[in-house]
C-alpha cells in the first residue's frame, strides 16, 4: 500500500457523491499517477467535472452536495479532521474552464497566492521579483510580459490570461494540478500553447485535466479515465484506451457512436 | 520521477500556525460583521417601543376616526389620515404609469447613445434632489405656473415628481436582471419587442418593479416639506370618519404635517397626541410594506402567464 501511494498522487476508494438526490458519482475508485497528466474524459453529464473538483473539496461550498467514500491525495485522506482546506488547496491547485485573473496587475496576480498565505511584509522584493520571473517564465509569458507587469491582468488576451492563471498557482508550489477544460475558451494557437505549457510542467508536476475534446486528450495526455453516467469505466495508458479499448462502451464513444 | 520532497503523508494539508491565525481571523471578522447586522434591528425596536409606550394613553379606534378638537389639543386625526391616504394614492397613480413606462423605454427599446445616457444622468440627479427643493419647484410649477393653486393637487404632483426617479431606478434594475437569454428565446421565435416585453420582461420582474413602487409610498407619506409648501395645512373641518372630504382643488391635511404641528407649534397638547399620531403613520407604512411583501410572496408563488 505504501509503495502504491507513493506512486499515486490521488486514490479515491467507492467515491459516492449526490447533488441533492441526485448521485453524480457512483463508487468511482480511480488511481492517479504521480507526474503524469491524466485526462478525464466522457460525455456531458458523466461526472467528470465533480470529480475534478472533489480534488480539492471544492464542491463542498453548496450545503446539498454529500460525499462518501475515500479521497487520498499524496497519501493523506483528505477527509481527515485535521485536514485544512486552505493548505489542502495550495497544494492542489485548479485552473478554471474561462481564464479567471484577478482583476489586478500581471504582477500581483502572480503573487496573490504567496501574499494571503505569509505575512505582510515576509518576503523582501528582490524575492517577489525573482518569484515573478521565475513563474512567468515557467509558462511562457516572461518575454511578452516583462514590461508589462503592471498592466491589469484582464487586459490580457484571453490565452496570456489562462496561462497567468496557470503562473499564479506556481509560486505556492503545488504538487497536483486540476484543470477544467482550460482550453474551452481559446482559439486555436492558445490551445496549441496551453498544450505545449502542460507537456513542459508535466513530471513536475501532477496534472489532471477534464476535456470534452477527444482529439485533446489524445495529444496531450498520457493516462485516461473514461467516465459514463457518474461511473468508471476504463483507466488506462492513452493509446490503448484509443486503440484497445477493453469495454465496448469506451470503444463506441471514441468512435463517436453516442456523447 | 522527480516528484517533489518526501514529507510524511500524515503531516500533509495540517494547520500551520499562518492557517489557524488566518483562521481566527476569519472568526472575529465574521462574529463582527453578524453582530453589526443585528444590531440594525436595535434602532428599530428602540423606536417602535419607545414610540409605543409614550402613545398608549392615546391610542384608540376613536383616536383614528376623530377629528382634532379644541385646536388639536384633544380628539382624533381622521382628517390629516384621510389627507395622507389621498396625496399618497394620487401621486402614486400618477407617478407609477410614468416612472414604469419611462424604465420600460430606457432599458428595453434605448440605445446606448448619448441622448440617453444623458436622459440616465437625469434621472439619476433628479434622484438625488433634497425634498425640500423638490417643495419649492412644487409651489412654483403646479401652485403658481400651473395655477392650481394650494390643492392636494398640486402636492400630488410634487409628491409623484419626487418619487418618479427612484421608481425609474428601482424598475430599470429590476428589468435588467431578467436573464438575456428569456428575451433571445422570445426574439428567436419571432415575437416584436413589445410582445417580448409583455409575456417574458415584464411578468418576470414585476415584484421587483412593485416592491419599487411601493417602497416609495412610505416616503410619500412621510415627506413634510412638499406638502407644506403646496397643499397642506394646519386645520381643515371634516365629518368625524367621512371617507371621501376633500376635493381635488382643495387644501387638506396630512400625516405628517399634522406630527410636525401638534409636536412643534401647538401649546399644552396632551403629551400622548404627537406619539400616537406618530405610531399611526409608522403603522400604515409598515401596513403597507408587508402587504408589499406578501404580494411579492404571493406573485413568485403564482407565476401562470
Amino acid at each position: 500500500m505504501a509503495a502504491e501511494q507513493k506512486q499515486n498522487s490521488i486514490q479515491t476508494r467507492n467515491l459516492n457523491l449526490w447533488y441533492g438526490e441526485f448521485q453524480a458519482l457512483k463508487s468511482v475508485s480511480v488511481d492517479v499517477k504521480n507526474g503524469l497528466i491524466t485526462a478525464l474524459i466522457g460525455p456531458s453529464g458523466c461526472g467528470k467535472t465533480t470529480l475534478l473538483r472533489c480534488f480539492n473539496r471544492i464542491n463542498e461550498r453548496f450545503p446539498y452536495v454529500r460525499t462518501q467514500g475515500e479521497i487520498v491525495i499524496l497519501g493523506k485522506n483528505i477527509y481527515d479532521p485535521d485536514v485544512s482546506l486552505i493548505e489542502l488547496r495550495k497544494s492542489v491547485g485548479m485552473v478554471f474552464q474561462r481564464p479567471n485573473p484577478i482583476p489586478i496587475s500581471v504582477y500581483e496576480n502572480v503573487l496573490f497566492g504567496l501574499r494571503i498565505h505569509h505575512r505582510l511584509g515576509h518576503f523582501k522584493k528582490a524575492y517577489l521579483e525573482e518569484i515573478v520571473e521565475k513563474s512567468l517564465t515557467e509558462v511562457g509569458l516572461w518575454k511578452d510580459l516583462r514590461d508589462r507587469l503592471k498592466v491589469k491582468a484582464t487586459t490580457l488576451q484571453l490565452e496570456q490570461q489562462q496561462k497567468l492563471c496557470i503562473a499564479r498557482l506556481l509560486p505556492l508550489k503545488p504538487e497536483i494540478i486540476l484543470m477544467d477544460e482550460p482550453c474551452s475558451a481559446l482559439d486555436v494557437e492558445g490551445t496549441r500553447s496551453i498544450e505545449d505549457l502542460m507537456y513542459k510542467l508535466r513530471g513536475r508536476y501532477t496534472i489532471v485535466i477534464v476535456t470534452h475534446n477527444m482529439a485533446q486528450a489524445r495529444r496531450v495526455s498520457d493516462e485516461c479515465i473514461f467516465m459514463l453516467l457518474g461511473e468508471k469505466i476504463e483507466h488506462s495508458r492513452t493509446e490503448d484506451l484509443f486503440l484497445k479499448p477493453q469495454n465496448p462502451k469506451t470503444g463506441e464513444y471514441i468512435e463517436g457512436r453516442y456523447g | 520521477m522527480p516528484m517533489t520532497n518526501n514529507l510524511d503523508p500524515a503531516q500533509r494539508f495540517t494547520k500551520t500556525e499562518f492557517v489557524v491565525r488566518k483562521e481566527r481571523i476569519q472568526s472575529i471578522t465574521k462574529v463582527l460583521f453578524a453582530v453589526m447586522a443585528i444590531s440594525m434591528i436595535i434602532p428599530l425596536l428602540l423606536i417602535i417601543g419607545y414610540l409605543f409606550y409614550h402613545a398608549l394613553p392615546s391610542l384608540s379606534w376613536e383616536f383614528l376616526v376623530e377629528v382634532p378638537k379644541k385646536g388639536m389639543r384633544d380628539g382624533g386625526i381622521w382628517p390629516a389620515f384621510v389627507g395622507t391616504l389621498y396625496l399618497v394614492v394620487i401621486s402614486l397613480a400618477i407617478a407609477a404609469p410614468v416612472g414604469v413606462f419611462a424604465a420600460v423605454y430606457l432599458n428595453e427599446y434605448a440605445k446606448d447613445n448619448w441622448f440617453n445616457r444623458i436622459i440616465h444622468l437625469a434621472v439619476i440627479n433628479l434622484a438625488g434632489v433634497p425634498s425640500i427643493v423638490h417643495a419649492l419647484f412644487g409651489l412654483g410649477a403646479f401652485v403658481y405656473a400651473a395655477e392650481f393653486g394650494y390643492s392636494i393637487l398640486s402636492a400630488a404632483l410634487t409628491l409623484a415628481i419626487m418619487t418618479l426617479p427612484v421608481i425609474i431606478a428601482s424598475t430599470r434594475e429590476a428589468l435588467a436582471s431578467v436573464p438575456m437569454p428569456f428575451r433571445e428565446a422570445c426574439w428567436n421565435v419571432g415575437a416584436s419587442r413589445w410582445q417580448t416585453i409583455r409575456a417574458v420582461v415584464v411578468p418576470n420582474s414585476i415584484s421587483g418593479i412593485l416592491t419599487g413602487i411601493i417602497l416609495q409610498v412610505s416616503r410619500a407619506a412621510g415627506e413634510t416639506a412638499p406638502v407644506m409648501f403646496t397643499g397642506a395645512v394646519f386645520y381643515k373641518a371634516v365629518e368625524r370618519g367621512e371617507l371621501f372630504p376633500y376635493q381635488l382643488n382643495e387644501q387638506c391635511m396630512a400625516l405628517s404635517m399634522h406630527l410636525y404641528t401638534v409636536a412643534t407649534q401647538v401649546p399644552n397638547v396632551k403629551e400622548s397626541i404627537p406619539y400616537a399620531t406618530a405610531v399611526v403613520l409608522l403603522c400604515s407604512v409598515l401596513l403597507v410594506n408587508a402587504g408589499a411583501i406578501a404580494l411579492r410572496v404571493w406573485l413568485r408563488n403564482h407565476k401562470k402567464w
